[in-house]
C-alpha cells in the first residue's frame, strides 16, 4: 500500500467512524434525556448518574431478590427495572414506575449497597447531620393534581397519606372548612418536599383511575427561589443561602452598556 | 340513537353553553342531549358500608349502576363520601360474581360433602337444602338449625329471617355478625337505660366542645363523621378539644389535641379513675344523679366467655389452648387486680378466683348499691395506681402519662365543657365490653352530661344497619323486634299476636349466640346452618376450629353469597344473591336514622334477593312439620300449636310461606305495582324482582319461571314490622315517607324525628314519662326492677327496687385480660389487635374486587413498633409468623404504617382472607354480651 | 476426539454465563450477578468490562475501586488467555453472528458483500476511539446505549423490551450485508479485546508440514485475515490480534495442522522466526 492510498483509506475510515459516531451520538443524546425517569434511592444527580452507572443491574437484582420483597396475591411487585429499549428510560439504567412498582424503602437499602460504581451511594441518603437512612433518599417528589384528587372535592380519601412511609412528615393532612356542606372539613393531603423521598407509595395507592398524586424527579418539578431573599419568619431558611456567592453583579438589556456610554447617548426631545 | 360518552358530554356541554348564552339550540342537538340523558336514571340510596349512613345517588343505565354521587341533600354527608362510598358503583361488578346456585355434587349428581361445587338449578338447590334441613331438624329439633344473620341485612330481610326461624321453625338460633360488633353496646344500653340505641345524634359533634374517642378509629372507620369533628375543631380551635384514647397510635391522633396510649383492658381502670376524680373534685352533678340515677354493681367472677374447660378438653383442645381456657373456671388474682378489687373485699393477691358467676344469666345479675359503696369501690383507683397499670407505651414517662390522665379528668369534670365520648370496637370487642360501656355512661351520668345536645356517651356502630336491622328488628338469639326478648312471656305474646301465629309458638329459650353456633356445630348440637349477608368463617375468632368443623363434620352449610369468600368455600350449598342496589331495602344508621332505597337494577345471572330465598324456602314447610310438639335438649317442651292454628283458620297443610309471607292482607293492602316505585326523575317504574319477577325469567324453586309474588312484599314486611315499635319509643314512619325524605331518626312520632332521647325537650316519650319539672326520663323498660345489696352481692333482706325512668351508674372493677402477655410464661409476648382499614369493608369480599381499593391496600400487614422489629431482627416487609396458642398466619411487617403500635403490640387487619388473622385471635367474649374480644390475644412473632 | 469440541464448549460457556446472569435475577443465585458490563463473581470478585470503564473515564465519572479492580482482573485474564477469546467464548452476540455466518454459507453468497470488507477493515479501531471521544462529549458511556452485548445480556437477565430489534438488525447485517460485519468490522468491544490480548499466551499454532492447503480453515474463520499470511506458508503461532481463539480452524482441519498451544512458553517444532511481523 503506498502512502497516498494509506492516507486516503485512513481518512475514509476516520470519516466513516465520525459519521457513525455522530449517529450514535444523536441517539445517545436523545435517549439519555429522559427527565421523568425515577431512579433508585441514593442515585447521584442525573448527569453524574449517567456518567457513573455501568448498567450492570446489580441494584435491580438486589431489589428483586431482597428477602422482604413484596408479593401481592402471589404476584411479585417489582420495583427496579433495568431499562430495555422502549422503556422510556435511558437504556440499561435502573428505574422504577411508582404506579405499578413503588420503592418500598427497605431500611437496609440493598440496591444502594449493591452498586459497584457509586452511581447509587449512601452519600445521597444523608441528612444534615450526616446520618444515612432511607428516610433521606431523594428519588423524587410527589405532586398532587388538585383537579382530580377527590380529597379536593371534599371526599374523605387520604389513601396517599396512609400509604406514605413518611406519614405526617412528607404528607400531612390539611383541614379546611367545606363551606358548601357547612359541617364537614376537607381533609387534603399536602406534600412536603423536604421530607418526601419520592418512593411513590402514594401514587401506587391513589384510588383515582389515573393517579391524582404522582412522583416526579425532583429537578423536574421543584423550582428554586433565589439566593437574595430569605424568609424572615423562618430561621432555618438562612441555611438555604449558606453557599451563596458574593458575585452579586446583575445585568439586563438595560444595563448592558457602561454607564458613561449610556449617559452619552443623551436625550432626545424631538418626538 | 346511539351515542358514546364523549359525544354525550360534548352535546350536553354545548346545550348548556348555548342556553347560558341565550342561543337558539338547533333542534337536533337539543334532542340528542335529551335522548342521551334520558337513559341515565338517578335515584337516591344509601351507602353500602359502615354505620355512618351516608346518602348517595345512583345513576343507572342499561340495567347497570353506572355512577354514584354523594347525595347533596343528605344531612349526614351533604354530598361527600369516603373512598368506600366513592366505589359503591363498582362493588357489584366483580368478575367472579356468583350467578348460579352451586352444590357439592359427586359424579352421580348426588350431594356429597367432599365433592366439588357444581352449578345446579334453584329447584335442585332448594330440594337438597330442604332434605338436609328436615333430616337434621327431625333429628335435633329446632335447636339443631341456625341462621347467621347480619348488620348488613336490609331491615326487611332481617325481619323475614327472624319471622321464618322464630315463628316458623320455632328456633332462636339466629344471630348476626352484629354480635361481633355491637352486642356489648346493646348490653350497656339495656343495663344502664333499659332500651337500646344511642341517646344522641351526629349533631352532637357540632354542639359539643370536647370529643373523646375511646377505642374508635373514626378517621378510618367513620371518615365522614371524623370530617365533621375536624370541621368543628376548625370552627373553634382553641376551645374544641379532641382526645384519642387507644392501645396504639391510629390516624385520629393527627387531629387530636391529646393522645393517650393505654395498655389493653385498662380502660376499665382509667374510667374508674375519672369517677374517683369526679367525686374527689366535687364534680358530681347531684341534682341530676339524685333525680335520674341509682348506683349499681354486679359480680366480678364471671369468666371470659371462653368455652367450658371440661367441654374443651373433651373436644380435644390442645394443651396450649387449655392454658387460656382454664381461666374460664378459675384464675389467680394478680397484685394489680387485688388493688382494683379491694373494695369488694373478696379477693387478695394470689387468691384463686373461682368463676362462680360465669354461667347462664349470672354475669348479668346486678343490684343497687349506695353512693358510699360506689365511692369506696372507686377509691383504690388513684392516679398513681391507674397510671402504673394503664400506661401503654413503654417509651412514655409515667409523669407524662399521669398528666394526660389528669387532663382527661379535667376535661370531663369541667362544668363549662360539653363532652361527647365516642367508641366503637375498642370498647365493644372487649372481655369486659358490657362493663366498659356501662362505665362510660357512669362517667357521663355522674356529671349529668348525658342525653343533652352536645353532651353524651355515643356508641358508633360499625355496620350500615347494626342499629336498624340487627338490633331494632332483633335478629339475635335472645331478641324479638323492638327491644323485646324471647325469654319474656309478655313479649312473646305481643310478637305472636302481630305475627298472627298461635300463642305458644315462639320458643322461650334464648338461642345460640354467634360464637355459640360455631361451638354448637363443633359439638354436633347444630348441624344445619344458613348464612345471610355475612362471612362467619372469616370473621369468627379461633377460626381453625370452625373451618375444620364445617368441612369435616356431619352438617350442612348453606351460604347466601355474591362473591366466593371463605364462608362460601367451606359451604355445602351456595345460593347466589342480589347485592344491595339489586333489591329494595332499608338501613338504620348509628344515629337511629332509617333510610330506604328502591331496587335500581336487576341482579345478574340467576342471582336472587335474600328475601326471595327466605320466602321460597318457607314454601317447603307445612305447618304440621314445624308447629307440632318439640322437646328441646334442656327439657323444655314447645307445645303442639296446630289446634290453635286451626282455630285461627290455618290448616296443618298450609305452608310457612302462606302464613308468614304470602298473607291475604299483604296481597290486598300492598299491591304491586305501587306508585312509590316510580322514579321521581324519569317516571319509569323501578324493578321489584320479588314482586313481579324480572326480564331474566329465572327458573325458580319449583322449576317454573318465577313471575313474582304479585304484591309489594318489602312494603308489606315493613308495615308489619313497624307495628312492633309504634308506641314503644321505636316508632318508625310509613314506607312511602322514607322514599320522600333523606332518612328520619327514630322514634318518629307524628312525622317528627327524635334527636335526643330521654330529654323532654326533644323526645316525646321523655315528656310522657318525666315527672313535672324534670328534664330527663330514662324510660327504657328493661331490667328496671333489681335487687339491692352492697359491693359483695345482693342482700335478700333489702328487697327489690323499681327504678322507673332512672338510669344506673355501675361500678365495674378493672381486671386483667386472660392472655395479657405481661403474665405469659410461654413466650407469647405480644398483644395482637385486629380491626379494619378505611380501604376495605369487613372481610373484603366486595372491596378486594374493586381494583382501585385492592391496589390501595392489597394485603393485610402486621403493623409493629420499629424498635420491636429491630429487636427481632426484622426489616420492613419481612414475612413473619404470628402465632398464638390457637393458630398462626404469615404476614409482612410494616413499621411505618398508618397504625403505630407501642412496643409489645401488633395490629393485623382482618380484611384479607389470604391472611386469615382470625385463625390466631382468641374466642374470649364479654360474658354478658357474648361479643368476642378481637382486640386482645397473646402471640409470638418470628421470621418466617 | 469429539467433532466440534470447541464449538460445543464455547456454546456451553456462553449459555452458562447467560444462565448464571438469568438465575441471579430470577432465582437469586449469587454465582455470577450482573451482566457483561459489570458482574460480581461469587458475590465478591468484581469483573468489569474495560471498554465500559474506559468510556466512563472519558465521560468524566469518578471511577470506583470496584471498577478498577474489576477491569484489571479482566485485562489480566484476557491478556493471558487471548483477548478475543471473550468474543467467541463469552459474548452472546457471537451466537447470533455465527448463525448469520452459517446462513451465509448455506445460501452460498459468502462473498456477496454490500460493503467493501477491505475498505472498512480498520473501522472498528477508529470507531473505538470515536466512541470514547463521544462519551466525553455526551457525558456518558456512549457505546453502552447501543451495545448489542449489553442489550442481549440485559434482555436475558432483566427485561427484553425492544432489544430484539437491534439484535435482528445485526443478524441481517451479518447475513446479507457484510460477512462477519458486526464482530469483524464494527464492534469496538472486540477491538478493545484485540488490543488487550495482543500479547496473550494461548494461541493457535499452525504446522506447515501437516497442512495440505485445503482451505477449510480459511473458509470457516471469521477473521481469516489472521490466517491467510500463515496457512501453508509457515509454521507459526497465529499472531494476529483479531484471532478470537474460537478453535473452528482446528476443528475443520483434517490434517491436524492446527492446535492450541502456549506462545512464548512452548517451543514448537519447526517454528519459524517469531520476529516476522504477524501483521
Amino acid at each position: 500500500m503506498d502512502r497516498r492510498n494509506f492516507l486516503t483509506s485512513a481518512i475514509q475510515a476516520t470519516a466513516t467512524a465520525v459519521v457513525a459516531g455522530s449517529v450514535v451520538g444523536a441517539f445517545v443524546e436523545e435517549n439519555k434525556n429522559k427527565p421523568l425517569t425515577l431512579r433508585p434511592p441514593g442515585a447521584l444527580k442525573e448527569e453524574e448518574f449517567l456518567k457513573t452507572c455501568i448498567r450492570c443491574g446489580l441494584c435491580v437484582e438486589a431489589c428483586k431478590n431482597r428477602e422482604n420483597k413484596f408479593v401481592e396475591d402471589g404476584k411479585e411487585i417489582q420495583t427496579l427495572f433495568l431499562a430495555a429499549p422502549g422503556d422510556n428510560a435511558p437504556i440499561g439504567t435502573p428505574y422504577f414506575i411508582a404506579r405499578t412498582g413503588p420503592c418500598f424503602m427497605c431500611d437496609n437499602m440493598p440496591c444502594v449497597y449493591a452498586c459497584p460504581t457509586g452511581a447509587l451511594t449512601p452519600e445521597m441518603c444523608k441528612n444534615e447531620k450526616g446520618e444515612v437512612s432511607i428516610d433521606y433518599a431523594k428519588m423524587g417528589v410527589a405532586v398532587i393534581d388538585p383537579s382530580s384528587c377527590i380529597a379536593f372535592w371534599g371526599l374523605q380519601c387520604t389513601a396517599c397519606y396512609r400509604a406514605c412511609p413518611e406519614m405526617d412528615k412528607a404528607i400531612t393532612i390539611e383541614w379546611k372548612k367545606n363551606e358548601r356542606t357547612g359541617k364537614h372539613a376537607y381533609r387534603i393531603p399536602v406534600v412536603h418536599e423536604e421530607a418526601c423521598t419520592g418512593c411513590g407509595m402514594c401514587e401506587h395507592a391513589c384510588v383515582t383511575e389515573k393517579p391524582a398524586i404522582k412522583v416526579f424527579p425532583r429537578d423536574v418539578f421543584l423550582g428554586k427561589a433565589g439566593d437574595r431573599y430569605v424568609k424572615g419568619w423562618d430561621k432555618k431558611d438562612e441555611e438555604r443561602i449558606k453557599n451563596a456567592s458574593t458575585n452579586t453583579k446583575t445585568i439586563t438589556p438595560r444595563s448592558k452598556k457602561s454607564a458613561i456610554q449610556n449617559l452619552n447617548e443623551g436625550v432626545n426631545w424631538d418626538d | 340513537m346511539s351515542m358514546n360518552r364523549r359525544d354525550f358530554l360534548k352535546t350536553t356541554a354545548a346545550v348548556a353553553a348555548a342556553s347560558a348564552a341565550g342561543i337558539a339550540i338547533p333542534e337536533e342537538a337539543k334532542a340528542a342531549a335529551e335522548e342521551s340523558q334520558k337513559d341515565w336514571q338517578w335515584d337516591k340510596a344509601v351507602c353500602r358500608f359502615c354505620g355512618t349512613g351516608c346518602g348517595i345517588m345512583l345513576a343507572t343505565k342499561d340495567n347497570k349502576v353506572v355512577a354514584v354521587k354523594g347525595d347533596p341533600y343528605s344531612p349526614v354527608n351533604r354530598g361527600i363520601n369516603c373512598i368506600k362510598g366513592y366505589f359503591n358503583a363498582k362493588i357489584m361488578y366483580g368478575a367472579d360474581r356468583l350467578t348460579q346456585p352451586l352444590l357439592r355434587l359427586n359424579e352421580k349428581g348426588e350431594f356429597d360433602k367432599n365433592a366439588p361445587f357444581r352449578p345446579v338449578s334453584w329447584k335442585r338447590a332448594f330440594d337438597e337444602m330442604e332434605r338436609q334441613f328436615k333430616k337434621y331438624y327431625n333429628e335435633l329439633g329446632p335447636t339443631g338449625v341456625a341462621i347467621f344473620g347480619s348488620g348488613q341485612y336490609t331491615i326487611q330481610e332481617g325481619y323475614a329471617a327472624v319471622k321464618l326461624i322464630k315463628a316458623g321453625w320455632r328456633s332462636n338460633n339466629i344471630d348476626p355478625n352484629a354480635r361481633h360488633c355491637m352486642a356489648s353496646a346493646v348490653v350497656g344500653f339495656y343495663q344502664t337505660f333499659g332500651i337500646d340505641e344511642p341517646a344522641g345524634c351526629y349533631d352532637d359533634i357540632e354542639l359539643t366542645d370536647t370529643v373523646i374517642t375511646w377505642g374508635a378509629n373514626m378517621a378510618e372507620m367513620h371518615p365522614i363523621l371524623w370530617s365533621r369533628v375536624s370541621d368543628a375543631k376548625l370552627n373553634n380551635p382553641d376551645k374544641y378539644f379532641v382526645v384519642n384514647l387507644s392501645t396504639y397510635r391510629n390516624r385520629c391522633s393527627n387531629l387530636a389535641d391529646m393522645e393517650i396510649i393505654f395498655r389493653p383492658n385498662t380502660d376499665l381502670a382509667i374510667l374508674n379513675y375519672i369517677a374517683r376524680e369526679i367525686i374527689h373534685r366535687n364534680a358530681v352533678n347531684w341534682d341530676f344523679v339524685k333525680k335520674h340515677t341509682i348506683f349499681a354493681t354486679g359480680h366480678a367472677d364471671i369468666g371470659y366467655g371462653l368455652r367450658d374447660p371440661k367441654k374443651a378438653k373433651e373436644l380435644g383442645y390442645s394443651e396450649k389452648e387449655m392454658q387460656t381456657i382454664q381461666k374460664q373456671a378459675v384464675k389467680t388474682v394478680t397484685e394489680e387486680e387485688a388493688v382494683a378489687l379491694s373494695a369488694i373485699g373478696k379477693w387478695k393477691a394470689g387468691d384463686e378466683m373461682v368463676m362462680k358467676h360465669a354461667k347462664g344469666k349470672a354475669p348479668f345479675w346486678h343490684w343497687e348499691i349506695s353512693f358510699e359503696d360506689f365511692k369506696k369501690a372507686v377509691e383504690p383507683y388513684t392516679l398513681d395506681y391507674v397510671a402504673k397499670v394503664a400506661k401503654g407505651d413503654k417509651n412514655e414517662s409515667l409523669e407524662s402519662f399521669k398528666k394526660k390522665l389528669q387532663k382527661l379528668a379535667d376535661l370531663y369534670c369541667d362544668p363549662n365543657r360539653k363532652v361527647v365520648s365516642f367508641w366503637t370496637m375498642g370498647f365493644n370487642q372487649h372481655v369486659r365490653g358490657s362493663w366498659v360501656n356501662e362505665q362510660i355512661y357512669m362517667v357521663h351520668l355522674l356529671l349529668g352530661k348525658q342525653a343533652e345536645p352536645g353532651n353524651g356517651a355515643f356508641s358508633l356502630t360499625g355496620q350500615p344497619s347494626a342499629c336498624g336491622t340487627a338490633r331494632e328488628v332483633g335478629t339475635f338469639a335472645h331478641r324479638l323486634p323492638a327491644d323485646m326478648l324471647v325469654a319474656n312471656p309478655k313479649h312473646r305474646k305481643i310478637a305472636e299476636k302481630l305475627w298472627k301465629i298461635p300463642e305458644g309458638t315462639l320458643n322461650p329459650k334464648v338461642g345460640s349466640h354467634f360464637l355459640k353456633i360455631m361451638r354448637d356445630l363443633e359439638e354436633g348440637k347444630i348441624k344445619w346452618v344458613w348464612v345471610h349477608v355475612n362471612n362467619p368463617w372469616q370473621n369468627t375468632a379461633n377460626a381453625n376450629h370452625w373451618l375444620k368443623t364445617a368441612r369435616t363434620m356431619d352438617n350442612f352449610i348453606v351460604v347466601n353469597e355474591c362473591y366466593p369468600g371463605v364462608s362460601a368455600r367451606v359451604a355445602d350449598l351456595i345460593l347466589p344473591v342480589a347485592m344491595i342496589y339489586e333489591k329494595w331495602g332499608a338501613y338504620g344508621n348509628a344515629e337511629r336514622r332509617t333510610q330506604h332505597w328502591r331496587q335500581q337494577v336487576v341482579p345478574p345471572g340467576e342471582a336472587m334477593p335474600d328475601i326471595w330465598t327466605i320466602a321460597e324456602f318457607s314454601k317447603r314447610f307445612k305447618l304440621k312439620e314445624v308447629w307440632k310438639e318439640h322437646k328441646l335438649p334442656d327439657g323444655t317442651v314447645l307445645p303442639n300449636v296446630l289446634d290453635k292454628a286451626k282455630e285461627m283458620g290455618y290448616s296443618p297443610e298450609d305452608t310457612l310461606f302462606d302464613v308468614l309471607f304470602n298473607r291475604e292482607e299483604y296481597r290486598k293492602n300492598f299491591p304491586w305495582p305501587d306508585p312509590i316505585a316510580k322514579n321521581p326523575q324519569t317516571g319509569k317504574m323501578h324493578p321489584n324482582t320479588e314482586a313481579e319477577g324480572d326480564f331474566r325469567n329465572v327458573v325458580g324453586s319449583d322449576g317454573k319461571v318465577f313471575k313474582g309474588y304479585g304484591f309489594f312484599i318489602q312494603k308489606a314486611l315493613w308495615e308489619e314490622y313497624r307495628k312492633f315499635g309504634l308506641g314503644h319509643a321505636h316508632d318508625l314512619a310509613d314506607f312511602d315517607t322514607y322514599h320522600k325524605v333523606r332518612g328520619l331518626r327514630w322514634p318518629v312520632v307524628n312525622g317528627k324525628e327524635t334527636k335526643w332521647r330521654f330529654n323532654v325537650n326533644y323526645d316525646p316519650y321523655a315528656r310522657k314519662h318525666a315527672k313535672p319539672g324534670e328534664k330527663f326520663a330514662f324510660y327504657g323498660p328493661l331490667l328496671k326492677t333489681i335487687k339491692r345489696g352492697d359491693l359483695k352481692g345482693p342482700i335478700a333482706s333489702k328487697g327489690k327496687i323499681n327504678l322507673a325512668n332512672k338510669a344506673k351508674i355501675f361500678f365495674r372493677p378493672f381486671m386483667v385480660h386472660p392472655e395479657d402477655p405481661k403474665y405469659d410464661n410461654n413466650g407469647y409476648n405480644f398483644w395482637l389487635c385486629t380491626g379494619r382499614v378505611l380501604e376495605h369493608w369487613h372481610s373484603g369480599t366486595m372491596t378486594m374486587r374493586v381494583p382501585e381499593l385492592y391496589r390501595a391496600m392489597p394485603e393485610a400487614l402486621c403493623y409493629m413498633n420499629p424498635e420491636d422489629a429491630k429487636e427481632l431482627g426484622l426489616n420492613r416487609f419481612d414475612l413473619v409468623v404470628i402465632e398464638s396458642r390457637r393458630g398462626k398466619v404469615k404476614a409482612r411487617v410494616e413499621t411505618r404504617g398508618r397504625n403505630k403500635p407501642p412496643r409489645g403490640l401488633v395490629f393485623v387487619p382482618w380484611f384479607d382472607e389470604k391472611i386469615l388473622i382470625n385463625k390466631v385471635t382468641l374466642d374470649a367474649t364479654c360474658p354478658l354480651s357474648k361479643e368476642t374480644d378481637y382486640k386482645k390475644a397473646a402471640v409470638k412473632i418470628y421470621k418466617a | 476426539m469429539i467433532k466440534n469440541k470447541y464449538l460445543i464448549l464455547r456454546r456451553i460457556t456462553q449459555i452458562t454465563i447467560l444462565f448464571l446472569y438469568f438465575s441471579a435475577t430470577y432465582f437469586g443465585w449469587k454465582i455470577l450477578v450482573g451482566n457483561l458490563s459489570f458482574s460480581k463473581l461469587f458475590n465478591t470478585i468484581p469483573l468489569a468490562d474495560p471498554y465500559a470503564v474506559l468510556q466512563m473515564i472519558f465521560a468524566g465519572a469518578v471511577i470506583s475501586s470496584n471498577l478498577i479492580i474489576g477491569a484489571l482482573i479482566i485485562i489480566a485474564f484476557y491478556g493471558i488467555i487471548g483477548g478475543r477469546a471473550y468474543c467467541s467464548w463469552v459474548c452472546p452476540v457471537n451466537m447470533i453472528t455465527d448463525l448469520a455466518a452459517w446462513v451465509r454459507r448455506k445460501t452460498h453468497h459468502e462473498k456477496d458483500n454490500l460493503i467493501s470488507a477491505i475498505k472498512i477493515r480498520k473501522f472498528r479501531y477508529f470507531f473505538l476511539v470515536v466512541l470514547l471521544i463521544l462519551s466525553a462529549i455526551v457525558g456518558t458511556a456512549a457505546f453502552e446505549f447501543i451495545s448489542p452485548i449489553g442489550l442481549f445480556t440485559r434482555a436475558i437477565a432483566f427485561s427484553v423490551g425492544f432489544a430484539w430489534v437491534w439484535l435482528l438488525a445485526i443478524f441481517l447485517f451479518d447475513a446479507f450485508i457484510l460477512r462477519n460485519g458486526w464482530c469483524g468490522h464494527i464492534c469496538p468491544v472486540g477491538a478493545m479485546y484485540s488490543v488487550i490480548g495482543s500479547k496473550s499466551i494461548i494461541r493457535v499454532y499452525h504446522d506447515k508440514e501437516k497442512c495440505t492447503n485445503c482451505g477449510s480453515c480459511l473458509e470457516i474463520c471469521p477473521e481469516n485475515q489472521v490466517l491467510s499470511p500463515i496457512i501453508h506458508k509457515k509454521s507459526s503461532f497465529i499472531n494476529g490480534i483479531e484471532c478470537t481463539n474460537c478453535g473452528r480452524c482446528i476443528e475443520v482441519c483434517n490434517d491436524n495442522a492446527l492446535k492450541f498451544s502456549l506462545r512464548y512458553i512452548i517451543k514448537q517444532k519447526g517454528e519459524e522466526n517469531e520476529k516476522i511481523n504477524a501483521n
